[in-house]
């Protein structure tokens, strides 16, 4: 065919239409939710988006990302909508995208107040979501004593076998510490002084042959599963999982347990603020949050959530007074500061 | 006749012309694809290692001042205020956090320090009497030398830091190079161990490749071909699954340890699993197709005559395998080992899922600098390390088996 230009022209003028058309679609387009995908969103799904779709007549969809301040990082710095408005982020992630100014303040007086919140879930450009812990579990068929705590985890001669911890220092510093006595409290205050850090290092090598390293959140149930470990540090949530699904008998010892939460932010760039913070709203209220742990077992972050659920499923929460008593806030400040050393010295520590 | 000649002429040019731009409208595509897929990214990377221009976008005033520095004599009053409006600034307009984490690369305190200092001078009002006083009053640090030599290494517009961090090396106050301290070296570690645990694979490849190519390439026909099934299914699985079925087999309750309790080898299970033995397993596992296909390639190239001939004229089978057929499979070994070698080179999944934390190799740390730390400087200077160290053994393989005459695949 011979090249025409009143056909590039109808090609142009259709691609401009369209464009406009899309253009116009975009900024009208549904409240747009990001979070973590699988069994998580799920319940989220159920609790939270069609419940909320339902109620407030607004359109909304939700999508999944694996995280990475680098993601947001690229969807806010065009400075144009990127075609998310609330995201679930990781701790350090809420910070770190707090300082540079990629998320929107959070307005309180929207969302109920911050009184209506635990005091961790308040921060300037974000609202807790939940509160998980990173636990050490254990099969309980297999062993005939519960271990205590962390100082339990490192003794090899009243527990034998091998243990497994996530890859990386983060989080493994800090039990190590517990385990060598350190009070919960003082961890960080010990963790900042180099001999702070020689003292874990110094602990972690005390069983350093017995230990299997993990990466993703599915292995520990796997490896205590497979009888490959006796003990292994996990998230709380897997290991109830794995407990209900899979019909286990897992132990969790929530003692000297280390927690954090997720935060849900809105993007600086976010065509719909308003409805943003509407949904934050409708999520925030107890007696929507209650539903929340029915479903996953990860604890709460409205202050009045927790009278609101069942009685039987409050013990296998984080945020069961009894479980958060002797637990560890993990420290955000402290490992956006220190990990790329850290892990330089841990991946040196783990290759001699 | 003169005429008619040029006509030919021109009709032998248009024709060739013709051709030609043919050949490459045909080619095109596939040089667009990688101009835009691999010699622009790796390009960028390359850039990106040596680029260091964090600091001086978000304070320009203090780079221009560091600039004209000799790193010796104490900063001064004018250094002082350039660094405070320039953090005051960036901190009002959040663009903070990016030198902040620039230098907490090379300073153990950098991120608070820039932070905390950026958060009071914002509610500062007007302008102090002395900058130097209202800095030292925030953080004693900022009076150190070590601070400000920080500063002046990271001003840019080029940087040897990520190269030399990624050769465990940095500079000094004095601007000497010097080796990084015991417990932060690592990478020359790293590189040695991918290049030990490559040729490993490498070796076990061979050693297990070499005798199924030659049964394939001299077995019945239908015989090889099913063979050469058996060679090529794994490549059909993908690579996640491969590495996730070893670690069923090999853990200790798996399949492998407990056929080796059952017949006596051992008493307990043998770990196999999260190690090196695991790595290399899994490893030889994988790549081990790609050994075999060059070498069987070259085998059936080469004609049974030469050997029969050989025999014929009285030398001992075994001879006239070691003299005559052996030198004819080298192209084959040295493209099936060049192949498996660099390959292993990059590899990450597979020590990742079934090794140790001491059996990572280069391509994990690329990979975490690059999705987890965002220290992308750093993971370009890893990936021109690799990069690097790939080429130089591939020239001295080159040189040691006239690679020339080799074709891969």
């Amino acid at each position: 065919m011979k090249f025409s230009w009143k056909w590039a022209g109808g090609a142009l003028t259709l691609m401009l239409a369209a464009g406009a058309l899309g253009g116009q679609v975009y900024a009208d387009r549904p409240l747009t939710v990001v979070s973590w995908g699988g069994a998580y969103q799920d319940a989220q799904k159920k609790v939270y988006f069609e419940p909320f779709k339902k109620e407030s007549g607004k359109d909304l969809i939700d999508e999944s990302w694996d995280g990475g301040i680098g993601v947001i990082r690229s969807k806010v710095e065009g400075g144009t909508d990127s075609g998310w408005d609330v995201v679930q982020v990781e701790s350090e992630e809420l910070v770190i995208g707090c300082d540079e100014g990629l998320f929107e303040p959070i307005d309180w007086d929207k969302i109920g107040g911050k009184d209506a919140y635990i005091a961790p879930a308040v921060h300037e450009c974000g609202v807790g979501a939940i509160l998980y812990d990173n636990v050490l579990s254990y099969d309980k068929d297999k062993l005939k004593e519960e271990p205590r705590g962390w100082s339990d985890f490192f003794d090899t001669t009243k527990f034998p076998g091998k243990r497994a911890l996530r890859q990386g220092p983060k989080v493994n510093l800090e039990l190590a510490l517990m385990a060598d006595g350190v009070a919960p409290g003082d961890v960080y205050k010990t963790l900042s002084t180099p001999e702070g850090v020689d003292r874990a290092f110094k602990k972690l090598d005390s069983i350093k042959k017995e230990l299997i390293w993990w990466k993703s959140g599915a292995q520990p149930p796997q490896l205590l599963a497979s009888g490959e470990v006796v003990m292994t540090s996990a998230y709380n949530g897997r290991i109830d999982a794995a407990n209900r699904t899979d019909k286990r008998n897992f132990g969790i010892q929530w003692n000297e347990a280390l927690f954090t939460l997720d935060s849900w932010v809105v993007l600086k760039t976010s065509p719909n603020k308003d409805v943003a913070f509407e949904f934050l709203d409708f999520i925030g209220k107890p007696e929507n949050q209650a539903k929340l742990p029915e479903a996953i077992a990860y604890g709460v972050t409205a202050k009045g959530a927790t009278k609101l659920i069942d009685p039987k499923r409050l013990p296998d929460l984080p945020t069961a007074p009894e479980n958060i008593e002797n637990a560890l806030q993990i420290s955000d400040s402290f490992w956006i500061e220190n990990i790329d050393r850290l892990n330089e010295r841990f991946n040196t520590w783990a290759a001699s | 006749m003169t005429s008619e000649r040029t006509q030919l002429k021109r009709d032998l040019r248009k024709a060739g012309g013709r051709r030609r731009l043919t050949a490459i409208l045909l080619v095109l595509p596939l040089f667009l694809f990688l101009l835009f897929s691999f010699i622009i990214p790796i390009a960028d990377m390359l850039r990106r290692s040596v680029v260091d221009n964090e600091l001086a976008t978000a304070w320009p005033n203090t780079t221009a001042m560091l600039q004209a520095w000799d790193h010796s004599s104490p900063p001064d009053e004018a250094m002082f205020r350039a660094l405070g409006t320039d953090l005051r600034a960036s901190a009002e307009v959040r663009t903070i956090a990016t030198p902040a984490r620039r230098l907490n690369y090379a300073l153990e305190n950098g991120r608070s320090l820039v932070m905390n200092t950026g958060r009071s001078l914002r509610a500062l009002e007007g302008e102090p009497q002395s900058w130097r006083d209202t800095l030292l009053k925030e953080d004693p640090s900022w009076g150190d030398k070590k601070t400000w030599i920080a500063l002046a290494q990271a001003s840019g517009p080029l940087t040897d830091f990520y190269l030399l961090t990624a050769l465990d090396l940095e500079r000094d106050p004095e601007g000497t190079i010097v080796s990084r301290p015991p417990q932060q070296s690592l990478y020359l570690d790293v590189l040695l161990r991918t290049g030990t645990m490559s040729l490993s694979v490498t070796l076990l490849c061979l050693v297990l490749g070499f005798p199924l190519a030659y049964y394939v390439a001299n077995a019945p026909e239908k015989t090889g071909n099913l063979l050469m099934i058996l060679v090529l299914l794994p490549l059909w699985t993908s690579l996640l699954v491969r590495s996730a079925a070893w670690i069923v087999l090999l853990q200790d309750q798996g399949l492998v340890n407990a056929m080796l309790m059952a017949v006596g080898f051992s008493d307990r299970p043998v770990p196999l699993i999260y190690n090196r033995i695991g790595v290399l397993i899994a490893m030889v596992h994988v790549q081990l197709p790609f050994m075999v296909l060059p070498i069987i390639a070259t085998m059936k190239a080469i004609p049974t005559a030469y050997m029969r001939a050989a025999i014929s004229l009285g030398a001992h089978p075994a001879i006239a395998f070691v003299r005559v057929y052996l030198p004819q499979t080298f192209p084959g070994v040295a493209a099936g080992t060049l192949l498996v070698f660099i390959m292993s080179l990059g590899y990450y999944v597979t020590p990742a899922l079934v090794g140790g934390a001491n059996d990572q190799m280069l391509a994990y740390f690329i990979a975490y600098y690059t999705t987890s730390s965002a220290n992308w400087g750093l993971a370009a200077a890893l990936g021109v390390l690799l990069l690097g160290a790939t080429a130089v053994l591939y020239f001295v393989y080159a040189r040691l088996t006239n690679l020339g005459q080799v074709k891969l695949g």
